[in-house]
């Protein structure tokens, strides 16, 4: 983790100048981790650790694209519901045997999932730009749509992969491992490498953050505000559909509780990364740092005897406002 | 002569007419219940649909409307609107009980039969027929099988929301393995949920370097459980009971699954009992009023095909 923070920062000269917003949630999650070793040594084992990283992928894959659309101001609601509309409608794909060959199959599966995903996502932005409609309403409305849709299609009970050879193909993608990592965690860099990229070196990406900054001085510059944040939020259902890629062979079912509240803990991991809410700054691997953050909360929680379990969701609200204030305090002292 | 053939002539026809009257009785009953947004409620509905076919092929005069709801206000609203359509009766799956008490008493008042399926109102004066599973009996029924066919171990709980309905299970759970050898050695919520369930059995499974049973008291979470001990590649489970009756686990108890070879029901199939005992109120005169509580039936290996619907979607 620390390594990254480095890579993060290498442009700048010295540890001095060394942006401490953007190393605080590492530090908060570094306490987090003395405190659950604390709690129970079980905690700090490597396979502890890795089903956490493991568990992160989905909500660190969806704020990564979250981070795109709140920092070019906007907000997305509805990716909870569109990772449960994404995974059900994939699942039925696979179920109808369209393509020949198992791996052709999934492979079209996977490539459909994302066309999916990157029209829902298209949907949410245009209505969004061209309806010139608050993104909290747009996207309000829309989580209901895709909740309902994926109700309607499981008739209110699950959607589940029926060929068991090609659930045997696919399971790896969720409990494999190259060299020892998890797939999961491999997709959660790739994707935040790529997000990094795009939002620290293109024009693209400077574009999204002047958008959020200040939508009016961005159009006078001749940025096309519309195309931005419609692009923003069709990166936003790409990476959902890569979330549901890698959630689809964990249980091989889409359910109507699947991505319930996904959204907030999305945006939650997005703030706690250092992003502001309010648009103009986007910090990729702080957003990242955040959903494991979120993750190895709720694992400490189960790990240890410290509260009963009706008091867990009061503490898991307390242990996130006091990192956020770590944070602010860290920033302040620059 | 003429005449008097003539009247009773007429005087039989009317009769015959009043007779096929007396057969066509019309009845309407509305059924309003939870939309189906989880695999239970999603059975609900199913069951509903279902009996309301079988139902109104046995009597012609009778009408069922099924109207389902996502929450307890819009349900407050469609009792409403039921009621002005004019009804006979009404079977309702309450919400929750504290707001939909006052609206289902509203529709009592105008006179009409009310059967309330699964969560009892506040006021139970309401109801003329109450039919429900039975919580404290499902924890009872797998507490009680722990105790006599495991003996002696360690058990982990994963609960379900903090509601009535799980307190009552756990309740009947605890009560069930008291002064045993069973140890609980710890208990969280999965919020129902297959996925919450997968994070907590993780969590166990990395907490606990021996566990000898699962109780997660419900299907949905039991998929959960069943993929997280299936990827710790640990053998010293040897029991994981779930409830509740989903066709997949009942399927897997049917084929002597070795892991879960009992499954304890919560049916949702109780909506149709209800509209089979509201129906007979009005076409067969049989009493009906009072409270109908359906067992936590064990369901083993021998009589799993009785309560196996592969249509079903739970």
């Amino acid at each position: 983790m620390s390594e990254t923070t480095i890579t993060v920062s290498e442009t700048r000269r010295s540890w001095k100048d060394v942006d401490l917003r953007a190393v605080a949630p590492f530090v908060a999650l570094a306490v987090l981790l003395a405190f659950g070793t604390i709690v129970n040594p079980n905690f700090i084992g490597i396979d502890n650790l890795l089903n956490v990283l493991t568990r992160s992928a989905f909500i660190a894959i969806i704020a990564v694209g979250a981070t795109f659309v709140i920092s070019a101001g906007g907000l997305d609601l509805s990716v909870g519901s569109m990772s449960a509309f994404v995974a059900g409608t994939m699942i039925l794909f696979m179920n109808s045997g369209a393509v020949e060959g198992n791996l052709a199959m999934l492979a079209t599966a996977m490539v459909f999932a994302m066309g999916v995903g990157a029209l829902c996502g298209l949907a949410n932005g245009l209505t969004t730009t061209i309806g010139r409609i608050e993104p909290f309403i747009v996207t309000l409305g829309t989580m209901g749509i895709f909740r309902a849709l994926t109700i309607y299609l499981a008739e209110g009970g699950s959607i589940a992969m029926r060929a068991p050879d090609l659930r045997a193909l696919y399971r790896p993608v969720y409990f494999g491992n190259i060299f020892g990592v998890p797939v999961p965690i491999l997709v959660i860099i790739v994707v935040a490498v790529i997000a990094a990229f795009l939002l620290y070196r293109t024009s693209f990406g400077r574009h999204v953050i002047a958008v959020g900054s200040n939508e009016d001085v961005a159009r006078y510059s001749g940025i096309s505000v519309e195309r931005v944040r419609t692009l923003t939020y069709i990166i936003q259902g790409l990476c959902v559909a890569i979330a549901v890629l890698v959630y689809v062979p964990r249980l091989g079912a889409a359910t109507p509780t699947t991505g319930l509240l996904w959204e907030l803990q999305a945006i939650t991991a997005v703030v706690i990364g250092g992003t502001a809410l309010r648009g103009g700054v986007g910090r990729v691997w702080g957003t990242v740092c955040g959903a494991v953050i979120l993750e190895v909360v709720g694992n400490i929680m189960v790990l240890s005897d410290l509260v009963s379990e009706y008091l867990i969701g009061a503490v898991q609200g307390a242990i996130i406002i006091v990192a956020m204030l770590v944070q602010r305090s860290l920033s302040r002292r620059r | 002569m003429r005449k008097l053939l003539t009247s009773l002539c007429v005087a039989t026809v009317l009769m015959t007419v009043g007779a096929f009257a007396q057969e066509q009785k019309n009845v309407t009953i509305a059924v309003s219940i939870p939309a189906a947004d989880h695999g239970w409620t999603g059975g609900v509905v199913y069951h509903a649909e279902r009996a309301k076919v079988a139902l109104e092929k046995l009597h012609p005069g009778l009408k069922i409307v099924v109207k389902t709801s996502p929450d307890g206000a819009s349900q407050a609203n469609a009792l409403e609107d039921l009621t002005t359509q004019g009804i006979d009766a009404l079977v309702t799956l309450p919400h929750n009980s504290d707001e939909l008490t006052d609206p289902i008493r509203q529709v009592k008042d105008k006179g009409v039969f009310v059967t309330v399926v699964d969560r009892a109102l506040s006021d139970p004066s309401i109801q003329d027929l109450y039919v429900a599973g039975n919580n404290p009996e499902l924890g009872r029924v797998a507490g009680q099988y722990l105790k006599d066919n495991l003996g002696t171990g360690d058990v982990v709980v994963i609960r379900g929301l903090p509601i009535v309905i799980d307190e009552e299970r756990q309740k009947g759970f605890d009560e069930a393995i008291a002064g045993s050898n069973i140890k609980v050695l710890d208990k969280q919520f999965g919020n129902w949920s297959r996925d919450d369930a997968f994070r907590v059995m993780q969590d166990y499974l990395s907490k606990f370097p021996k566990i000898d049973a699962v109780w997660c008291q419900d299907d949905d979470m039991a998929v959960g459980v069943l993929e997280a001990i299936k990827q710790a590649n640990r053998s010293d489970i040897k029991l994981v009971i779930g409830g509740a009756g989903m066709k997949e686990m009942i399927k897997k108890v049917a084929d002597g699954d070795q892991l879960m070879p009992i499954n304890v029901l919560y049916p949702p199939s109780m909506i149709a009992t209800a509209l089979e005992l509201t129906v007979a109120n009005f076409y067969d005169q049989i009493p009906v009023r009072g409270s109908y509580v359906l067992d936590a039936t064990l369901v083993t290996k021998d009589n799993a095909n009785e309560f196996y619907f592969p249509d079903s979607p739970f």
